[in-house]
């Protein structure tokens, strides 16, 4: 069963410490915390719940990278685009360029 | 962040399917294997194939825990249940599995006392409730629900709950992907690697199939957005000649998986010498079965099982489907004999069956497609 949904602790039960209470889209269920005591949640956090389970907690900044990496994904791309549209070289251009480069008075010999 | 609407955005969908477009390399055929049934479920749902160039096929894999398991099993719980006149406790995507003799469902509607379970701490507390009754939970999952059947055990130990008995078909992943690999007629360029198993097992265990096999894993989270950026990750790999693990749902699964969920697992199973899957046949050191420690907790101990072995109906092509080899609609029952209102093999049913996933995401809008032209006509 791959269903797993993330669901934010809202609270811990009192005498049971592997017990905790998840709200999902506004619904409170109480999810057994036990697979996550090497590294115990507390209120607030997301963990993901499987069969009445949390199997691992949510990386808030984990998910945020992601993101930014998805907004950049194609913006190199439209980048380039947009600068290869500019139309301010003409076909001279390049020449002027390299005796720009090649100021110093050297002048390559074609053999 | 609530961590579902995010990875829906259409925005960055679009931006997404852009740039897989732009990377794909042109007159190139990619065969890309979905292992999870899950993600199966979530590219027909959200039409991720409409999206996706042609030349990216995706082929769905065995990771479907209620498709694999053979009749024979089903049939040996519910007999145990029937015969100790025990109370049989199963998820719900169990209930309409078919069995030689009828489902779940059709066998509490002729007496069996089947319930309904979330959890398998459920079926304790049934048990806790029932102190009178045995209770049978048929235990079903890959990695991902397999730990948390072994903490229920080790609870029903330490409480010293006497009436409660796991019958348990937890199988693993890794030896279905080999087997899949090992396959003559199967033909892949990488995979989108299993999500939820990975919170458990982490991304190590599939670093043979980049290295040994040469082909890309990149373990995905479950939205159209997580399953957009492992494919671009995949073709981006694909394109430089690359073959590595990724993880592209960071947010959740930990490279090195969840230890204490090894842990409890270790405690309370072992691998199987072998296991009999669906359309796979039998694949060694691929099933958990219960320690001895917990003898007393194992169904397959406490009670006599029948040892079923039943052949799939003939014309039913499951075992294909689940491989890979066919696509649903291709198998000759599909949509007529088998549909989910009476399924002939539990690919219709489970939640993750791909045959289910394509008959009530897709084949539904072709039909009614067909329907609107000739009605217009």
């Amino acid at each position: 069963m791959c269903l797993a949904i993330p669901g934010k602790i809202v609270s811990l039960v009192p005498d049971q410490p592997h017990l905790g209470v998840v709200e999902v889209t506004g619904v409170r269920r109480r999810v057994d915390l036990g697979l996550l005591l090497e590294d115990m949640p507390t209120i607030g956090d997301w963990v993901l719940i499987h069969v009445g389970f949390a199997m691992s907690r949510i990386s808030e900044q984990d998910a945020a990278e992601q993101m930014q990496l998805l907004t950049m994904l194609g913006e190199g791309e439209a980048a380039m685009k947009e600068v290869r549209g500019y139309g301010l070289e003409e076909p001279g251009d390049f020449r002027s360029t390299e005796k720009h480069r090649l100021g110093t008075g050297n002048t390559p010999t074609i053999q | 962040m609530r961590y579902v609407d995010e990875f829906r955005d259409p925005g960055l969908i679009t931006r997404a399917v852009e740039e897989i477009h732009r990377i794909a390399e042109p007159g190139r055929h990619y065969r890309i294997m979905e292992v999870c049934g899950g993600h199966t479920h979530a590219i027909y749902r959200f039409g991720l194939k409409d999206i996706l160039p042609e030349d990216i096929e995706l082929i769905h894999g065995p990771g479907c825990p209620v498709c694999v398991l053979p009749m024979g099993r089903i049939d040996d719980g519910l007999a145990l249940a029937q015969k100790n006149d025990a109370i049989f406790a199963a998820f719900g995507d169990m209930m309409r599995v078919p069995g030689t003799h009828g489902s779940p469902f059709e066998h509490k509607a002729r007496g069996t006392d089947v319930r309904i379970v979330y959890s398998p701490a459920d079926a304790l507390q049934i048990a806790r409730k029932n102190p009178e009754r045995q209770v049978i939970f048929f235990a079903i999952g890959f990695e991902t629900t397999a730990p948390s059947t072994a903490l229920t055990l080790m609870r029903a130990k330490r409480e010293g709950i006497r009436n409660f008995s796991v019958f348990c078909n937890h199988v693993t992943i890794v030896p279905a992907i080999r087997a899949i690999l090992d396959s003559p007629d199967m033909r892949l360029d990488a995979f989108i690697g299993p999500g939820h198993v990975s919170t458990v097992i982490g991304c190590r265990p599939y670093e043979w199939i980049a290295r040994a096999e040469g082909k890309p894993v990149v373990t995905s989270g479950f939205e159209p957005l997580d399953l957009l950026q492992s494919i671009v990750m995949l073709l981006r790999q694909l394109r430089a000649g690359e073959a590595k693990v990724e993880n592209q749902y960071k947010r959740v699964v930990p490279w090195e998986g969840n230890r204490a969920a090894l842990k409890a697992m270790a405690e309370v199973f072992e691998l199987r010498p072998h296991f009999e899957w669906r359309g796979l046949g039998f694949i060694s050191q691929s099933a958990l079965r219960i320690r001895k420690e917990y003898a007393d907790w194992d169904s397959e101990q406490r009670f006599d099982v029948p040892e079923t072995r039943v052949a799939d109906p003939k014309a039913a092509q499951c075992g294909e489907v689940l491989k890979g080899v066919l696509k649903p609609a291709q198998c000759k029952l599909f949509g007529k004999e088998c549909t989910p209102e009476h399924p002939i093999g539990a690919l219709m049913v489970s939640s993750e069956g791909s045959c289910a996933a394509y008959y009530n995401y897709e084949y539904r809008k072709t039909a009614s497609l067909v329907t609107e032209i000739s009605s217009v006509a």
